[in-house]
């Protein structure tokens, strides 16, 4: 007993270990977060811009209406163009 | 994007839950090692991330081949999401290898066959992943990934058995012993008590890592079909 070395102080290499390990992990924890979060707020604006585009079509699609034969619309125009004069 | 399921919701308080356990198992229930002090406790944490790491290697290599049987798209996010939290475990095994051989070894590190082969298993899945940083066409990347992922499985083993199979100063405290080992010990009941705690700790934190990267690896791809979608 009395030969019996005593055990070393080396709580300061445990302590900065287990640090260590929390911080790697935390530190990956938080980067799944962020990920997950940016590709959430992705998802949304895509979303939203493929609705606005298909909105957008559609308004286009609309506006352009039913074809009127091309005749009396230029017709339509000439008459118009005289009355101005 | 479905909602975060019930179960893993559940299975991310119990990991914490399991954490706190196991932290407190290894610093307070855990008596103290005679010869190498409260150094050794870092042995815990150190073999369960060593153990959930190899395994996810491991499983990364059989998700490989089940890809390339299949070309499904769902085994690569698998393959992905197990290196993924492989490699951040092993980066904690190492980083706590190193931390321990400091006072007991008297340095930080060195090219001894165990650590040499750790190394290079974490260099090998650093690459996997700039190797998929550099390929655009998502069938090419996980072909690619897939083929890498299965050679560089190899590297799991050959780090498990270096310590049985080379000449190396690396102890082995579990089934075996190493005549040349430097920092060998004995596990008391209690130790062994914290010591497997830890190894179903980080077996449970893992599961909930990979599940919460598989979900995250499927809301990346919805991500990319949708920008596909929009911008075409």
């Amino acid at each position: 007993m009395f030969f019996q070395e005593p055990t070393p102080d080396t709580s300061g290499y445990m302590i900065a270990g287990y640090m260590i390990a929390f911080i790697v992990m935390g530190l990956y924890v938080l980067s799944l977060y962020l990920r997950n979060r940016n590709l959430r707020q992705d998802m949304a604006m895509l979303e939203e811009m493929e609705n606005s585009t298909a909105k957008a079509q559609a308004i286009s699609e609309r506006q352009k209406g039913p074809k009127k034969p091309v005749g009396r619309k230029s017709a339509g125009t000439v008459t118009k163009r005289t009355k101005k004069k | 994007m479905q909602p975060k399921p019930v179960a893993l919701k559940v299975l991310d308080i119990i990991s914490i839950s399991l954490l706190g356990i196991a932290t407190y198992l290894a610093l307070v229930f855990a008596p103290t090692e005679l010869v190498m002090g409260d150094v050794q406790r870092v042995f815990y944490f150190h073999i369960g991330t060593a153990w959930t790491a190899l395994l996810g290697f491991i499983l990364a290599a059989v998700f490989s081949v089940i890809y390339l049987i299949t070309k499904d798209l769902k085994w690569d996010r698998l393959q992905v999401a197990a290196i993924e939290v492989s490699l951040v475990f092993f980066l904690i095994t190492i980083a706590l290898g190193s931390i321990w051989a400091r006072p007991v070894w008297n340095t930080w590190w060195t090219w001894d066959p165990r650590l040499t082969t750790a190394a290079i298993t974490e260099l090998i899945y650093i690459a996997y992943f700039m190797l998929r940083q550099g390929i655009d066409d998502p069938d090419r990347r996980a072909r690619f990934g897939a083929v890498y992922a299965l050679i560089g499985g190899l590297s799991a083993p050959i780090t498990f058995f270096a310590i049985r199979l080379f000449r190396t100063i690396h102890p082995v405290v579990i089934s075996g012993s190493n005549p040349e080992g430097q920092g060998s010990f004995s596990m008391t009941p209690d130790m062994r008590v914290a010591f497997f705690f830890a190894l179903f700790t980080f077996t449970v934190i893992f599961i909930d890592l990979f599940w919460n990267r598989i979900r995250l690896g499927s809301l990346q791809d919805k991500v990319e079909q949708l920008k596909l979608k929009v911008t075409m």
